[in-house]
């Protein structure tokens, strides 16, 4: 039984750089947690004070209900996959990942038992004598993770263990992962990057920007319902378009003004009447027609990109460019006119000045 | 309790090193000034300094060292400079050929100051090879104290030979800090080996030159082993007559104060340098 | 100049593409004297550092009476080893020689167990007052021998234990602890922090992790800097003979012998202060760069 409680937990680097805020989070038991940010959000000073690495400045850091706060890694219950593997050049496959057993004076045959079986996991059985040398990064990497499952912890942290390998491996790698750690069933943070890796991995994604964690919810919650417009536009390939649009009307008859369309408005926009709004909306909810609608937005095509599997379109409404993807036959042409009808229920409404989500729908 | 949070850490683990440096460098260092500043009997003033600038030798070995630094430190440049380049042009065996430059390392000056005596003695390998030759008809002799030009000559190419290794070294190490398309680039604009040295190397080179400087200079102000061995008493350099006024006169005093002024020069020295050969801050490291 | 010797980067001058066959022979025939040039070079520069050990090596090993043969040859025509043994059996020798090595290694027992840990704090903390202790370290460089030998000479006395190789050997300590700082420093930088941190996730306490991780890993690092204190204890001169009177090492008991002794003696001595340092050397070769060329920065 591990839930890990982040409460208020804060470092601050040199006096002066906040690299983490405040944060306040609660990863259930067995639970897979992404933290998901840009480089220097904070998300990996957050695992290593998880890890005991690095010590807060303020906040309390619990484990299975224990405050772990003041206590050395080693007393944690924790084991971690370092982004450099950081495997031990000078000990070979198998004493790797005998390490964490030897120090717990475990006897010498359960340790082989052990290894043996990790080893198995990661399908690393025939390189247990090697060295760090003789390995293939991907190899190393197995090294990394059998290490730490070996340890059979209750809390499994994971520091963008696939950022060092080549684009198919990681690929493969990322399935082979989310396996192995449905199988262990153990609490598990992962820190990325990658929001693909994220979505793919994550029971919960936690997205940070700067030290602060500013959504927390399931991949597709996240996805779908960015709560903010810095993590629509992190989180997707293409990132969520964002048009900026005047609140017109009053109540009953809410609109926002693109350009010459006025787009009916939810209710929760009132309260920003006569100002400007951002609608973000991801590239796979906009429908595009070469021929007239109505009630549709009037734009025109600038670039088409075929991706294989569909359609790239950037297209102009106004002075504003949007990305929207269609099927691969649709008729698209560079400065062909596009008439655009987005769906209602995937419409988000964002404040522009604090950029926190105000309306969905 | 927890030590990965403990502030005080790196300070207990420089500690002892602060300690013992305190004691046997910081300690001793005011009081060779102390010692410089009193005379036999303990009492403070200036007597011991007067002494030894009144003391015969005192302008001669002054002279004689500030000649062997100015002579040798060009000879030992030249040479340095030349093996590291050898070095950096990755010939067949490179390690090979650092290991041979490198050699004189360990070498100690005493042992390289007899070294060069077996070769400039009367009965030498110097005057042996240029008798072979036909240069000469009977032995020169090179060690004498009449003839200090030698004895310098003599320094000086013993000196050179055994402490070029570390400039040399240094300048490697430098060398291998210059990416390699500097030198490419410079190529492409048609430089000529002499021009590349003078408007890419050397100026590239600067913070290990500084540094070689300085550490070449404090060295030769303390090298007295080499000159004993060559010149015997026919020569005399500064701390050659500190050791004199500490071994031979059982005079602390006079002795601290020719150390102390060693260490006067030294740092004149070393600001000269880093005032002559000014390092920006971006070419360090 | 092998850089200058590769054209495949340069574009071809325009004079030369017009006839392309005559520019490339002579590029060809430029680079291949270029080439002899530098080994020429190359070789001359290490006659200059080989020929003094040989002749020394050579005057070493004749019969003693045929040191003062005249001229002489460069392949002797007798091989003795009667200079060497009346060096090592003339009096004092063989205890000076003795008191070396003890001095050596007391040197490097002790500014290894000393400057380590100064080392490793240089290496992995972010401290105030790091870039001061590393300035001081580092100027420590700027105070000759000279001027530490002469008090600590009258510290000594009074403390009893001058013309001891205590003395000697507390004194190249503090000569070598600067070096020893500094290169263990630059040793644990190179042992990646990320290691350390794993084993302490694995279950090490920090002294463990520094015990089974990174000791291990810089031990050859470590075992070089210490050779270094050990030459750098062979070889001094000035310090051992101002603290000592009978207690001499084999440099300052040569040196203080110097005008005494015959020639025989003073080149076999010669011959014998070398030997160790040239195999030290040849030893720790593949660390010669990183030592003494990162000392110096």
């Amino acid at each position: 039984m591990a839930e890990i409680r982040l409460d208020g937990v804060t470092k601050t680097f040199d006096r002066k750089v906040r690299a983490v805020d405040d944060v306040q989070l609660t990863i259930a038991d067995r639970e897979f947690m992404v933290l998901l940010g840009p480089s220097g959000c904070g998300k990996t000073t957050l695992m290593r004070m998880i890890a005991g690495l690095e010590y807060p400045d303020g906040g309390r850091i619990a484990i299975g209900g224990r405050d772990v706060t003041d206590l050395p890694p080693r007393r944690r219950d924790i084991a971690m996959v370092f982004q450099s593997y950081a495997v031990f050049p000078h000990l070979t496959v198998f004493e790797n990942i005998a390490f964490g057993l030897r120090m717990r004076k475990m006897a010498k045959a359960e340790v082989a038992r052990k290894v043996e079986r990790a080893a198995v996991l990661v399908q690393l059985e025939p390189y247990l004598g090697r060295y760090s040398a003789q390995l293939s990064g991907g190899q190393r990497q197995r090294v990394a993770v059998a290490r730490a499952i070996v340890m059979e912890p209750s809390v499994l942290l994971m520091d963008e263990p696939l950022s060092n390998l080549d684009a198919l491996l990681r690929l493969t790698f990322r399935a082979e992962l989310k396996k192995l750690v449905a199988e262990l069933n153990t609490t598990t943070i992962y820190v990325t990057h990658d929001q693909i890796e994220a979505l793919s991995l994550g029971d919960r994604v936690a997205v940070m920007r700067e030290g602060r964690v500013v959504q927390h919810g399931t991949p597709m919650a996240v996805y779908d319902r960015p709560a903010t417009s810095f993590v629509g536009s992190f989180i997707g390939s293409p990132p969520m378009n964002f048009l900026r649009g005047r609140v017109e009307g009053q109540n009953g008859d809410l609109r926002v003004r693109l350009g010459e369309h006025a787009l009916a408005a939810p209710a929760a926009l009132a309260g920003h009447a006569g100002r400007e709004v951002l609608l973000g909306i991801r590239a796979e909810n906009i429908e595009a027609e070469t021929t007239v609608v109505p009630d549709a937005i009037s734009a025109r095509t600038e670039v088409v990109e075929p991706l294989g599997s569909h359609l790239l379109l950037t297209a102009v409404v106004g002075d504003q460019r949007l990305k929207l993807q269609t099927r691969t036959d649709f008729p698209a042409a560079p400065d062909a006119p596009l008439w655009l009808r987005p769906e209602p229920d995937k419409l988000r409404w964002y404040d522009p000045e604090t950029s926190q989500e105000i309306a969905a729908g | 309790m927890t030590s990965h949070r403990l502030g005080w850490a790196p300070y207990a683990l420089l500690l002892p090193s602060l300690a013992f440096l305190a004691i046997f460098f910081a300690v001793p260092m005011v009081s060779a000034f102390g010692l410089a500043f009193q005379d036999a009997s303990g009492a403070w003033g200036l007597a011991s300094i007067r002494r030894m600038l009144g003391d015969a030798q005192f302008r001669e070995a002054l002279l004689t060292t500030l000649v062997l630094i100015v002579a040798i430190i060009p000879v030992q440049f030249a040479l340095a400079l030349a093996m590291a380049l050898v070095i950096n042009a990755k010939l067949k065996g490179a390690g090979l050929w650092l290991y041979v430059y490198a050699l004189p390392l360990g070498i100690s000056d005493l042992a390289a100051g007899i070294t060069f005596f077996a070769i400039f003695t009367e009965r030498g390998w110097l005057n042996s090879g240029l008798e072979g030759l036909g240069l000469i008809e009977r032995p020169f002799i090179f060690l004498n104290y009449q003839t200090p030009f030698w004895l310098i000559f003599a320094v000086v190419l013993a000196e050179s030979w055994r402490a070029t290794a570390i400039i040399m070294v240094n300048l490697v190490a430098g060398l291998q800090g210059i990416p390699r398309d500097y030198l490419e680039a410079a190529d492409v604009f048609g430089a000529t080996l002499w021009q590349k040295i003078r408007r890419v190397i050397l100026p590239l080179l600067r913070p290990s030159i500084q540094v070689s400087l300085i550490l070449r200079t404090i060295l030769a102000f303390q090298a007295f082993a080499v000159v004993i061995a060559l010149a015997g008493s026919g020569l005399t350099v500064l701390s050659s007559e500190a050791y004199r006024w500490y071994g031979e006169y059982r005079d602390p005093n006079v002795a601290a104060a020719y150390a102390a002024f060693i260490l006067v020069l030294s740092v004149v020295s070393t600001l000269l340098f880093l005032w002559l050969l000014p390092v920006r801050r971006e070419q360090v490291g | 100049m092998s850089v200058a010797a590769r054209p495949a980067a340069v574009p071809v001058p325009r004079e030369t593409a017009i006839a392309p066959d005559r520019g490339r022979r002579a590029r060809a025939r430029r680079k291949t004297l270029g080439r002899a040039l530098l080994y020429a070079t190359a070789a001359l520069l290490a006659l200059f550092v080989l020929a003094p050990i040989y002749l020394i090596t050579v005057t070493a090993f004749t019969p003693r009476d045929a040191v003062y043969d005249y001229p002489k040859r460069l392949i002797p025509e007798s091989f003795s080893i009667e200079t060497m043994r009346f060096f090592v059996t003339s009096t004092g020798v063989l205890g000076s020689l003795w008191n070396s090595v003890v001095v050596a290694l007391i040197s490097l027992v002790l500014s290894t167990l000393i400057g380590t840990p100064a080392g490793y704090a240089l290496a992995r903390y972010v401290f105030r007052g790091r870039d001061a202790f590393r300035l001081t370290i580092l100027s420590t460089r700027a105070f000759p021998i000279v001027i530490l030998s002469i008090p600590l000479a009258v510290s000594f006395i009074d403390w009893g234990i001058y013309d001891t190789v205590w003395s000697v050997a507390l004194m190249h300590t503090a000569l070598a602890l600067p070096f020893t700082v500094l290169i263990t420093g630059s040793i644990f930088v190179g042992v990646p922090r990320d290691l350390e941190e794993a084993a302490q996730t694995l279950g090490c306490s920090p002294a463990q992790a520094f015990v089974r991780v990174v000791l291990p890993l810089a031990l050859p690092g470590l075992a070089a800097a210490s050779i270094f204190t050990f030459v750098l204890s062979w070889n001094e001169v000035f310090a051992a003979t101002i603290l000592t009177l009978r207690e001499r090492t084999l440099p300052a008991l040569v040196l203080s012998s110097l005008a005494a002794s015959p020639a025989p003696f003073r080149f076999a001595a010669a011959w014998f202060m070398l030997v160790p340092s040239l195999i030290i050397i040849f030893v720790i070769r593949r660390y010669l760069l990183g030592m003494w060329g990162r000392v110096s920065r």
